[in-house]
């Protein structure tokens, strides 16, 4: 019942703040996306007393009425005093968050069900910001800014997909908590969440049958430096970091003699589409700890063989953008 | 279900205490010995517990506390309400409180709380000192709640957050202070102040005056038109004590029913003068003998006492004129006359035969009389301010047995000497001489002033006054109890250090003037500057309002004003740098850059480091980082303004 009640006030509340925004786009027009960087100035920053403040601020009449009541000019003094620091703060807060500014924003890719670290940069105007908080829907980062250093806000990321952080909210009640500013942050950014990985996948399978040669070596996609081993052609001996290691240290080259191992969609039957693409991205992860090459078939995409990071990515980056995933 | 507010910190918390304790300190003076313990040792407890970790506190142990402080007050002062049962009760709910402060909003209540609890003590005392020790415990308050707000506070950070802050609403603070509307009449019941003040009572019984002078607080304030009168004539005329029952002298009931029928010929100049009065919570007004009139709100009796309506609780100023030289009551009312003569049966045996052989002796001339018992102080007594006790016959004990007293004891035994030899006699207590302020051009009269003397009726001349203890020790009424005391001066009466008082005194004196008497009258007469006589509420609200906008939009600029931006700051540091470097003959260009500048240099003053190493610093800053620290580019300015360089020739 209560429940019922409380999801329906909720409801009543959603209701109410989108007829706004639809009628007072003057009000909320600064939630909608925006390219970065975004300057909070005096048109986008709000403020409220706290509960708090207000709290104090009905302390305040009490004194202010005792203190005139008995005709205390001493304790009329200490009354102002008190009212007019704590009434004062809040141009503290509000330079609190203005002229600060959103620089950039970035994010590591992360799998579905994880966290997703997003990575603000901020320009501070050469003004220490103290006591800021940015809220997400699931996600609360606190922190001071002294210089422009990066704020991470870790939000949950539970589809694979385009992650857009939506609308942000920046606050602080610096410096006593009297006053709440805020803004909002809605930077047009979206940043790309992996399928989930399969906990326990089974082995890769088996070596494509038309496997190549290893005489072809000679690709000059520089992988890695490993120690010399004997046999190894000395031209691919990397003299110069050797002789800072004071070791032989060769050169491996993208393309091992091995064969390439073939993550094919389609051979994974009986498994949902979601699985399936698990299944994949985890076997993407198997295949580079054992430095095997390959290659990803999807229904309606394709990466060739290929081995090391930037060719990881793009075959996550194929599996997470599969038809299915989030918009 | 919401989650559990975060505990404090150690610092959130110690703050907090602190803001407590400072608090409750300024009221531990007027509190009972045992609820101030109390109190104190909760606060203590709390701390040390805290800072072994403890956590809240079990209700087993709050529920007895919070029940027993309200017993103890009720037992101490007979009820919960009022001024100083209100504050005891505050203060330790406020200790209470700190018990069970465990998370934010907790500490936030004991906060607000403890502004009221610092409030309030300006209930018991409005001087200039404690009221700015208390803006001063603001400072910790709004630390504390600074340090609430975000727990990665460092203590250092949020003391001066706080004082800035404070600083910063000064002027604001101000002009709401002088500019809100006061209230003509209070809104619900006047404090009623039952705490004896030392001061001037109704009784007299030899030794009550004991402890008034040695309190050096000042009675009042005054500043005479003229030419003041000499100290030794500074006679201040309070209540007039005309009963005496063997061992106090008192005004019966029946003659301070004020009257104002006195009758007084001027024989001299009137002396006009303003007197500002200090708080009393009684209704005497003290005027120089004699008084001509009373001031408005106030009568003058027969005898020439003046008597408020209205209970002294405030500091109150009034304008008198007097005669020094005078002569009162030339036919004595046969009233007073019976009153003047009376004596309680069965008391002082001796001190009667003594008056009664004076009489006999002088065939009643009453100028003989007085001549022979004011020899006798003369000759034997001794004045002190650490009288003996004296036992049921006082005025034979002090008399024959003792010998050694302050005024009070020679205006009583002088007094009853003369009713006892037929001459009418009465005791008039008030205060003697004044400190002449140079700085502030007023006299100040303290407590410590105060003096007790007789007045006798003679035939041709109406009353006249005698000061029996002037017969004893002049030093009393031409320097001060205090001085005339010798030996017995305590060690804060020497001169030097009321050389300061005095300083300090014109102080407390503007204070007092500026801030504490500021009232509603004064306060109408704000805006005659510009044209309006009698302010009413709506003109001083648009004023204030008026005022504030104006110092809020100043504040505001300060706040917001854009801070010069670091790489500014790194340029002008820069530019600095590049006139130093032209002084000692780089003759830079314009277009010249940093590194340039190296190499010129290196060959101008091949040994200098450290032009090098601020070069090179500003190609650090300016060209290897997006976004150089703040602190980077202080220490970059600081070095340069450092730099001290050859000026070539």
């Amino acid at each position: 019942m209560n429940t019922a009640a409380s999801a329906n006030a909720a409801s009543f509340r959603t209701r109410l703040f989108e007829f706004a925004e639809r009628r007072l786009p003057a009000l909320t027009r600064y939630k909608r996306v925006e390219v970065l960087p975004i300057r909070l100035d005096r048109r986008r920053i709000y403020v409220l007393p706290t509960r708090f403040g207000l709290m104090l601020s009905a302390l305040l009449l009490v004194m202010l009425l005792g203190a005139l009541n008995y005709n205390n000019n001493p304790a009329l003094l200490l009354t102002c005093l008190f009212a007019a620091t704590a009434y004062q703060s809040v141009f503290a807060a509000f330079a609190a968050l203005n002229r600060l500014q959103v620089n950039g924003l970035r994010a590591k890719p992360c799998h579905a069900g994880e966290m997703l670290e997003l990575e603000f940069h901020f320009d501070i105007a050469a003004r220490p910001r103290r006591s800021l908080h940015l809220h997400g829907e699931d996600a609360r980062a606190d922190f001071d800014l002294a210089t422009g250093d990066g704020v991470c806000l870790r939000i949950p990321a539970p589809q694979r997909g385009w992650l857009r952080p939506g609308r942000l909210r920046l606050s602080s009640q610096y410096p006593f908590g009297l006053f709440e500013v805020w803004s909002w942050l809605n930077p047009d950014f979206a940043a790309l969440v992996y399928p989930r990985r399969e906990n326990h996948p089974p082995p890769l399978p088996r070596l494509a049958a038309h496997a190549r040669q290893p005489a072809d070596r000679g690709g000059d996609e520089l992988a890695t430096l490993r120690e010399y081993q004997s046999g190894d052609p000395p031209r691919n001996i990397a003299w110069k970091a050797s002789a800072r290691r004071g070791e032989l240290l060769v050169k491996e080259f993208e393309r091992p003699r091995g064969g390439e191992v073939v993550l094919d969609y389609a051979a994974q039957r009986g498994l949902a589409h979601e699985a399936r693409l698990s299944r994949l991205a985890a076997w993407v992860y198997l295949a580079e700890a054992t430095r095997q090459p390959y290659r990803l078939l999807l229904p309606d995409a394709l990466v060739e063989a290929g081995l090391g990071a930037e060719h990881r990515h793009a075959c996550l980056r194929a599996l997470a953008l599969a038809p299915g995933g989030a918009p | 279900m919401r989650p559990a507010a975060p505990a404090l910190s150690p610092l959130q918390f110690r703050l907090t205490a602190a803001g407590v304790l400072a608090a409750v300190l300024p009221h531990l003076a007027h509190l009972p010995w045992l609820i101030s313990g109390l109190v104190l040792a909760l606060i203590a407890l709390r701390w040390l517990q805290r800072g072994r970790g403890g956590k809240r506190l079990p209700a087993w142990v709050k529920l007895p506390l919070v029940l027993l402080f309200p017993v103890l007050i009720v037992l101490h002062y007979g009820n919960l309400f009022g001024r100083e049962p209100g504050s005891a009760l505050a203060c330790a709910m406020l200790a209470l409180k700190l018990l069970e402060t465990e998370n934010r909003r907790d500490a936030r209540a004991a906060i607000c709380f403890s502004a009221f609890v610092l409030m309030s003590a300006l209930l018991f005392d409005t001087g200039l000192a404690i009221t700015l020790v208390l803006c001063c415990v603001l400072v910790v308050l709004f630390a504390a709640l600074r340090a609430l707000e975000s727990p990665r506070t460092q203590l250092a950070a949020d003391v001066r957050t706080a004082a800035f802050a404070l600083v910063g609403a000064l002027p604001l603070a101000m002009c709401v202070f002088v500019f809100f509307p006061r209230l003509a009449s209070p809104l619900w019941g006047a404090p009623s102040d039952t705490t004896a003040r030392t001061g001037l009572g109704e009784r007299m019984a030899p030794g009550t005056m004991q402890e008034l002078l040695i309190d050096d607080s000042p009675a009042f304030r005054v500043v005479f038109d003229g030419t003041p009168p000499r100290r030794q004539d500074l006679y201040w005329r309070g209540p007039v004590l005309w009963y005496f029952d063997g061992s106090a002298w008192s005004r019966p009931e029946w003659l301070a029913a004020p009257r104002d029928d006195g009758e007084v010929r001027v024989l001299g100049p009137r002396i006009g003068y303003e007197v500002t009065l200090q708080p009393s919570a009684r209704h005497w007004l003290l005027a120089l003998d004699v008084p001509l009139g009373a001031p408005a709100g106030a009568v003058r009796g027969a005898d020439m006492s003046l008597v408020s309506r209205a209970r002294v609780d405030d500091p109150t100023r009034y304008r008198m004129v007097s005669a020094p030289a005078y002569e009162l009551e030339p036919t004595l009312n046969p009233l007073h006359r019976r009153v003047a003569l009376q004596l309680p049966p069965g008391f002082d045996p001796q001190a009667r035969a003594l008056a009664q052989r004076w009489h006999d002796e002088f065939n009643g001339n009453a100028n003989l009389i007085i001549r022979a018992a004011l020899d006798q102080f003369h000759e034997k007594f001794t004045y002190t301010l650490n009288a003996p006790l004296l036992g049921r016959n006082s005025v034979d004990d002090f008399l024959f047995d003792t010998q050694r007293g302050f005024c009070e004891h020679y205006a009583s035994a002088f007094t009853f000497l003369m009713r006892a030899a037929g001459i009418p006699a009465r005791v008039v207590t008030g205060y003697q001489g004044g400190y002449f302020n140079r700085l502030g051009a007023y006299w100040v009269v303290r407590q410590s002033d105060a003096h007790a003397w007789s007045e006798v009726w003679l035939e041709g001349h109406g009353w006249v006054r005698v000061d029996p203890t002037a017969a004893v020790s002049p030093q009393r009424v031409q320097i001060g109890a205090g001085a005339a005391a010798g030996a017995s001066a305590p060690w804060y009466q020497a001169r030097w250090l009321m050389e300061w008082r005095n300083r300090l005194d014109l102080v407390n004196q503007l204070w007092n003037d500026a801030i504490v008497q500021f009232n509603a009258l004064r306060q109408q007469s704000l805006l005659t500057p510009f044209g309006i006589n009698q302010a009413d509420y709506p003109q001083l609200m648009a004023a204030m309002v008026l005022a504030a906008s104006v110092l809020l939009g100043l504040f505001a600029w300060w706040v917001l004003r854009a801070s010069p931006r670091a790489g500014d700051r790194l340029d002008s540091a820069y530019q600095l740098l590049r006139r130093k470097l032209a002084r000692a003959g780089a003759s830079p260009d314009a277009t010249d850059g940093p590194l340039t500048l190296a190499a010129r240099m290196a060959l101008l003053l091949p040994g200098d480091a450290a032009v090098q190493r601020a070069l090179a610093a500003y190609v650090g800053l300016r060209y290897a980082c997006a976004l150089p620290a703040p602190e980077q580019i202080r220490t970059f300015a600081r070095s340069v303004r450092a730099l001290r360089l050859p000026v070539a020739t």
